[in-house]
């Protein structure tokens, strides 16, 4: 096979080149003719065409994620922000914690084992790309409707994926979220999130500085699988193509991963490296672009170097190969010994197969042909940015007139008792312990509170009782019915959370999944969510530190729910004072936080009992989960509190169903005086936790609450002797009952 | 005291197992793999993971492993071996206890806080619970099914060296509800589920698993 060479393309200047079938654009393709000053070689257009996809390049996107900068609070907690591979932030005592969420939704829905497992090692390397041990994994995910033929093909798949990958790198999994709609039928979400640890001193930076210097690739050998992944993938609706794409998908080898972390690591501890790159999407496109161009500017690479799975690959594809479990490091020629022999240590590949230099050019060469001469900025940070047309979806009007006022409300006990029972045995409520019991949550033996909590707690370090606190939020229905509203509202659960248990928000990330933004209804969806989130971080003081867009996540010209995930990342002074979800002390007095008002649009009764989607999601109210949430945090710092669990979807009925069973704790609960008690039990108004409080702190409490002015309405007493979810007047529900109802579900369903 | 805690390439709790023989008031010392010393240790624990990506077989590869050559020597010479997780599988494929752990029935992972009961609280580490004691300790294992020939089941319970058995339902499949075994001379036990991951309040079910390491001390002591 001949191999096309800088010369032959400046020679041949009319060969017809396959740019649109690399996903690139007529005006794209342009562009790089006019760059180079002649026509791509066939390896510089594989290069161009997977570093402005929009995967990579995020070029529907990036005009409004400046918001995310624009609008950034002032703190001095940020270490790090946007655009490396994972924010970082100060944790105090010396120590920085990065983190990142990333979707992985189509890869998982063509090959649901090997996409998602994928999507946590890709994750993974990124958290260690900046110089942190990866401490826990998180991953939210969204299915079709429970009961859909493909949804049993598609979940058990993605639960073993990241089981297996999690479970193998010694990774406690300590969160996440599962929900079903049959928007996500034809294109579930699988969003990874990682949580790394590192000393403030210790962070690396993706950038190949100071001449000379080697550019060393490690770990696994290069393969032919998720070639064209990145653009092919990410960048197209499965309508057209169908089965022929599942070759694409990498296939993972988390045992190789975790020997490349541990390699990593003793590698970062002797400081070893100027400069490091994961190879994720885009694999060597993408690292030896970004790197030269975040460093001193140049890199001449000898590609046929490269060590290969399969000595048949052509540069072509080895440039677009996303082959796992490899890293690009950046490294003195004084320490390459040193480099090398650790990574003989731990039987790790590494290969020298470039040098840095300041020729502002990368430079490859094919076996002594030059086969790429770029400037790395081009591909890497100027890629095209569109201003897509936006306008509002022609239901959107509609959509929130019908508010679903009129809809059947329940009236009497047994009615509110079997809707409680419904509510909480429907797919998004029912326990996922069958999910999550897939997952090691012990590992490391740093997990002070895991899922179903509201947020997953690690301690830091067991020399040391600083820990973080991590959840994940997301709510589709309620972002289709006001996307500005919809982000906030992910935001302020997610915030919420984990202030319930005990710890102080710092940061956000978030990963943005949606339609094609190629429909201006999708962009509207989009861009206000942006301006909702922008504007929500500004208000709480929660800088966003990084995070993804996932775009074309629809099936036809229908688009999923819009679906911005939301990951918070708190601190904890004291671990040993997290407050913990479910009830546990006989005679706790159980008190209700916050105002609730009649709001159901959006609500989980309206969607499980009436199929209906509606009206406007609950109030926005973030002065609110500010009061709320320095009530929780100073109390659990108090120790007044027995027990905190936040207020979401179903209300605070579920938030009842869960306390109670979290423990196998009975309650008897008496609603407010001249409560509507439909409205009390099922509203899903914001800025509201139920906590339970031991007698002897009563009072301290409530004139905790008095003094911050935030509502509070002691609403019952808990009860171990009585197994029952007791609401006066209305019903008794004994817990064994409310148990087989609300954990047979997903067992049913999967086996 | 020294404790020696084996690496392998993908072993994960090791420094679970490390921190629990700490605070049970030993020092625990890094074992290496590629390294056949067991540097004057007085106890061997092989921790729980995927050693070599459990690829072959779980525990198949690791037990060639050199620093193995030198642990199977100690320990037919009364060194205190446990295994735990990957650790037993490890014991099971060098021959230091029979039988052999094979997939979960349900053929998937499993993770949970699990019931046990102590049925020998006589090995070098157990000697901390009564005979009978039920504790708390968490499973988590795609691989935990013990199996033997029948011949082999009847032995170790005629010889009371099954040294804790599943209680509340049988998690993984495992032949007459065996979690953990020890050869005839007490010194090697192994087992699926994980003390050194209930040796703190407040990251586990509870500190039920403490009692395996500091039986270790006592006896040694």
């Amino acid at each position: 096979m001949s191999i096309d060479t800088v010369e032959n393309a400046a020679n041949t200047p009319d060969q017809p080149q396959p740019f649109a079938e690399l996903g690139m654009k007529e005006d794209e393709y342009a562009r790089v003719r006019e760059i180079l000053g002649r026509r791509p070689t066939s390896s510089e257009l594989a290069i161009y065409s997977v570093m402005w996809s929009e995967h990579c390049s995020y070029k529907s996107s990036r005009a409004h994620l400046k918001q995310f900068g624009d609008k950034a609070p002032q703190t001095a907690a940020l270490l790090v922000g946007p655009g490396e591979n994972a924010g970082v932030v100060d944790v105090g005592e010396g120590w920085a914690v990065t983190f990142k969420i990333e979707s992985h939704n189509h890869p998982s829905y063509v090959e649901p084992h090997q996409g998602a497992a994928t999507g946590v090692g890709g994750i993974v390397r990124d958290i260690l790309t900046m110089g942190a041990r990866p401490v826990a994994v998180m991953d939210s995910l969204r299915f079709g409707r429970i009961d859909a033929p493909d949804t049993a093909r598609v979940l058990p798949g993605v639960v073993t994926g990241i089981g297996s990958y999690g479970n193998c790198l010694g990774l406690p999994n300590v969160g996440g979220e599962v929900y079903f709609d049959e928007s996500y039928a034809g294109n579930p979400l699988v969003n990874a999130l990682c949580v790394g640890v590192m000393r403030t001193d210790g962070i690396k930076l993706a950038k190949a500085d100071g001449p000379g210097n080697k550019v060393v690739l490690f770990g696994a050998r290069t393969g032919g699988d998720g070639i064209g992944g990145a653009s092919v993938l990410a960048s197209a609706t499965f309508e057209t193509e169908g089965k022929t794409k599942r070759p694409s998908v990498q296939v993972g080898d988390p045992f190789a991963e975790k020997v490349l972390i541990e390699c990593c690591l003793e590698i970062f501890a002797a400081d070893l490296v100027v400069g490091i790159q994961d190879l994720g999407a885009a694999g060597l496109s993408c690292a030896t672009t970004e790197l030269a161009a975040a460093g001193t500017g140049g890199m001449d690479v000898d590609l046929d170097l490269a060590p290969l799975r399969d000595p048949t690959l052509v540069p072509e594809e080895i440039l677009m190969s996303e082959s796992q479990e490899r890293m690009m490091a950046v490294v003195t020629p004084e320490h390459l010994d040193e480099f090398l022999a650790v990574c003989a240590k731990w039987d790790v590949n590494a290969t020298v197969i470039g040098t840095v230099t300041d020729t502002g050019r990368l430079r490859m060469r094919w076996h002594g042909e030059q086969i790429v001469d770029l400037p790395p900025r081009t591909a890497a940070h100027e890629g095209p940015v569109y201003e897509r047309p936006i306008e509002k979806p022609y239901d959107q009007d509609a959509l929130n007139e019908h508010d679903g006022h009129d809809l059947p409300r329940p009236r009497n006990g047994s009615a509110m008792r079997a809707t409680l029972l419904r509510l909480a045995a429907g797919p998004n409520l029912a326990d996922k312990s069958w999910i999550t019991d897939q997952y090691d949550r012990f590992v490391m033996g740093n997990t002070v509170l895991a899922q179903p909590e509201d947020a997953g707690v690690l301690r830091l370090d067991e020399s040391t009782c600083r820990g973080i606190a991590l959840s994940t939020d997301g709510n589709g229905r309620y972002t289709r019915l006001d996307p500005y509203a919809g982000a906030q509202l992910a935001l302020a659960e997610a915030y919420r959370n984990v202030a319930t248990t005990g710890a102080r928000p710092l940061a956000v990330t978030n990963c943005l999944n949606f339609g094609s933004p190629e429909d201006p209804a999708v962009m509207w969806q989009f861009t206000e969510a942006v301006r909702g989130l922008a504007d929500g971080c500004l208000t709480l003081g929660v800088p966003v530190t990084g995070g993804n867009v996932s775009f074309y996540n629809q099936t036809g010209s229908t688009p999923i729910l819009p679906t911005p995930v939301i990951g918070m990342l708190g601190v904890i002074d004291d671990v040993a004072k997290r407050t913990p979800q479910g009830f546990r002390t006989d005679a706790a007095v159980v008190y209700l936080l916050g105002d609730t008002r009649d709001e159901f649009g959006g609500s989980e009764w309206a969607h499980v009992v009436h199929g209906y989607l509606g009206g406007q999601p609950p109030t926005v109210d973030l002065a609110r989960e500010q009061l709320l949430a320095g009530v929780l945090i100073d109390a659990a710092r108090d120790g007044l509190l027995d027990s905190a669990h936040d207020l979401a979807e179903g209300g605070l009925a579920q938030a009842l169903v869960e306390s109670c069973l979290r423990r196998d704790a009975g309650v008897r609960i008496d609603l407010p005086d001249g409560a509507d008690p439909f409205v009390a039990l099922f509203s899903e108004s914001t800025g509201r936790a139920l906590v339970s409080v031991a007698r002897s702190e009563e009072v301290r409490f409530t004139d905790l609450c008095a003094e911050r002015g935030l509502p509070v309405a002691r609403i019952g007493v808990v009860d171990l002797l009585t197994p029952a979810l007791e609401v006066h007047d209305l019903f008794n529900l004994p817990l064994r009952e409310l148990r087989t109802a609300w954990a047979a579900t997903i067992p049913h369903q999967f086996g | 005291m020294r404790v020696g805690v084996v690496t392998f390439p993908g072993s994960l709790d090791d420094r679970d197992a490390a921190r629990a023989v700490r605070i049970a008031g030993a020092e625990s010392v890094a074992l290496w793999h590629a390294d056949p010393s067991l540097h004057e240790v007085d106890a061997v624990v092989l921790p729980g993971g995927f050693s070599y990506g459990d690829y072959l077989r779980c525990g198949a590869i690791a037990r060639f492993a050199p620093v193995m050559e030198s642990v199977i020597a100690a320990a037919n010479d009364g060194l205190p071996v446990l295994g735990i997780c990957n650790g037993f599988q490890v014991l099971c494929e060098s021959h230091l206890l029979p039988g052999a752990l094979i997939r979960n029935d349900h053929r998937k992972f499993v993770c949970k806080e699990q019931l046990l009961r102590v049925d020998n609280a006589a090995t070098a580490w157990t000697t901390e619970y009564r005979e009978g004691q039920e504790i708390v300790i968490p499973l988590k294992n795609g691989e935990g099914g013990y199996v033997a020939d029948e011949h082999t089941l009847d032995e170790l319970e005629a010889e009371g060296r099954v040294v804790v058995r599943y209680l509340n339902g049988n998690p993984n499949g495992s032949q007459r509800d065996i979690a953990g075994i020890c050869n005839a001379a007490g010194n090697v036990v192994g087992l699926m589920p994980h003390p050194e991951h209930a040796v703190e309040a407040l990251t586990g079910p509870g500190t039920d698993g403490l009692g395996f390491f500091l039986s270790l001390v006592g006896v040694l002591a």
